[in-house]
């Protein structure tokens, strides 16, 4: 197989893989969900429910496609590709297995970091565009929410990156052979959890659109197609912490030699977002101001302390 | 077609498309609109200086300047709820007469900068600044200018805190949803 063959089907496997699986969870959310809260969930179209995803497609395409007259149509239109489109470029860098994964960059996990921090616009450009009272709330609130809960996103990484010694994920897993990161900087892998879920805006971090007080927050104007793309986008997002902290702290792809590299990657990252589905499942939502002074007054100082005393063992 | 003029020509049309988006922004009556513009011009700057071998200054200047400063100012515009009154008063307040001497100032500059570039550097085989590289650099001749940086930094972070501060003591939140300090007074 020559080299651009092999790149033209790892795009094209990544990308239908991502797409494909957020649509998944979807289904495998609401019926987990259902299994673990003593309800059956969708279990009514084609086996278990599987098809569920058809329907809701099918639904959402046949729906009117409203972009309300007293909005700013351009930029309402682009707040969904953004959102869509950050998740999904994030995964170019997210090495799946030897062989397998887009593009090896030296900065791997600053691109990751980066395209985390424009996932913001997607809400702020949707709210604004909106021109309503309850999407402007709820865009406010996200992007308070996500500027500060990225601060110390970056900074729990970093613990890792210097006991890898490179921004290269590749590198990073390479450098897990001795023993996942999750071990010593298990503080780091709390904190990158709670803020990837607060980045995501899932529960308990989903006040942005919290439908007791704001009725759907920044996307209450959107429907059809356009409000898919918001909603696949939270769980691509979903996907990508799972596999970015399976990269990061759970050794990525290394395992027994008994099964396929790519098996063990895919079976910590879906380990992980039925974790991510537990968490929704069992934590109440907090109320605005504790989530914040969680965030700058726990949070922070915790992943100072981290970096602070990784630093000190490693130069030590 | 060898791989330097594809490259070459990447570097041309993100350059191309640096320069529209900063002119759209600096015209946009929208401040919204503009600010779009601007983070376009400062991702299309981030590819830019990917091109030219610094991969590090690309993602910062994505994190810090798309993804952060840029934010911030989106969020003042949204707080500040412009309407159209303001786009109208921006359209007044831009006739076609207040560009004229801009215009001829600019080209002026550019006909200077022109002469003084000359032939352009060949874009092949340009050095790779990694992040090890910027950290040493920071970190060894230029530790005086960080040093300046964080003193910057802190002096902005105080001043903001003071700023901020709350000279009256708010009431708490009361959870039994009686009345607070301030209604007992009215009362009163």
């Amino acid at each position: 197989m020559t080299p651009v063959m092999a790149n033209l089907l790892n795009i094209v496997g990544i990308l239908v893989f991502v797409v494909f699986g957020a649509a998944m969870l979807t289904w495998v959310e609401r019926r987990v969900l259902g299994i673990w809260q003593d309800r059956h969930g969708p279990n009514r179209v084609g086996p278990f429910g599987t098809l569920q995803i058809v329907a809701d497609m099918i639904k959402l395409l046949v729906k009117e496609d409203w972009v309300p007259d007293f909005s700013d149509k351009f930029i309402f239109v682009i707040a969904p590709t953004i959102a869509m489109f950050v998740v999904v470029a994030a995964f170019a860098v997210i090495p799946m297995a030897p062989g397998v994964g887009i593009v090896d960059l030296n900065v791997g996990l600053l691109f990751f970091l980066a395209m985390t921090s424009l996932g913001v616009y997607a809400v702020m450009f949707g709210a604004y565009a909106s021109d309503n009272k309850y999407a402007l709330i709820g865009g406010i609130r996200a992007a308070a929410q996500m500027v500060s809960y990225e601060v110390f996103m970056g900074l729990s990484l970093m613990g890792v990156v210097m006991l890898a010694g490179s921004f290269d994920l590749r590198q990073v897993v390479l450098s897990q052979q001795d023993g996942w990161y999750i071990f010593p900087q298990f503080i780091g892998a709390f904190i990158f959890m709670m803020a990837g879920i607060a980045e995501s805006h899932r529960t308990p971090f989903d006040l942005p659109e919290a439908e007791h007080e704001l009725t759907a927050g920044f996307h209450t104007e959107y429907s059809g197609m356009k409000f898919a793309m918001f909603f696949i986008g939270e769980y691509v997002s979903v996907l990508l912490t799972s596999a970015m902290i399976t990269v990061l702290f759970l050794g990525g792809w290394l395992g027994p030699d008994f099964a396929p590299p790519l098996f063990w990657f895919l079976l910590k990252t879906l380990i992980l977002v039925l974790f991510m589905i537990l968490i929704r499942g069992s934590l109440p939502r907090p109320r605005y101001d504790q989530l914040m002074s969680f965030g700058w007054k726990c949070m922070l100082p915790l992943a100072l302390a981290n970096l602070v005393v990784t630093a000190a063992l490693i130069l030590r | 077609m060898t791989a330097a003029f594809i490259y070459s020509l990447m570097f041309y049309f993100t350059a191309a498309i640096a320069v529209l988006a900063t002119l759209l922004m600096i015209t946009r009556h929208n401040a919204v609109h503009a600010l779009l513009y601007l983070i376009i011009s400062s991702l299309s700057m981030a590819i830019i200086f990917y091109l030219l071998g610094a991969p590090f200054a690309a993602v910062l200047e994505v994190i810090i300047y798309a993804g952060a400063v840029m934010i911030l100012f989106v969020f003042v515009v949204m707080m500040l709820n412009l309407g159209h009154k303001s786009v109208e008063q921006e359209a007044a307040w831009l006739p076609a007469k207040g560009w004229i001497v801009p215009s001829v100032l600019a080209a002026l500059l550019l006909i200077v900068l022109i002469a003084g570039l000359g032939e352009p550097e060949n874009l092949r085989g340009v050095h790779l600044v990694g992040v090890k590289e910027v950290g040493i650099s920071l970190f060894g001749p230029y530790l005086l200018v960080v040093e300046l940086a964080s003193f910057l930094l802190m002096a902005g972070l105080v001043g903001a805190y003071h700023l901020a501060r709350q000279t009256t003591p708010t009431p708490k939140f009361d959870d039994s949803g009686t009345s607070t300090s301030k209604t007992q007074g009215d009362e009163a």
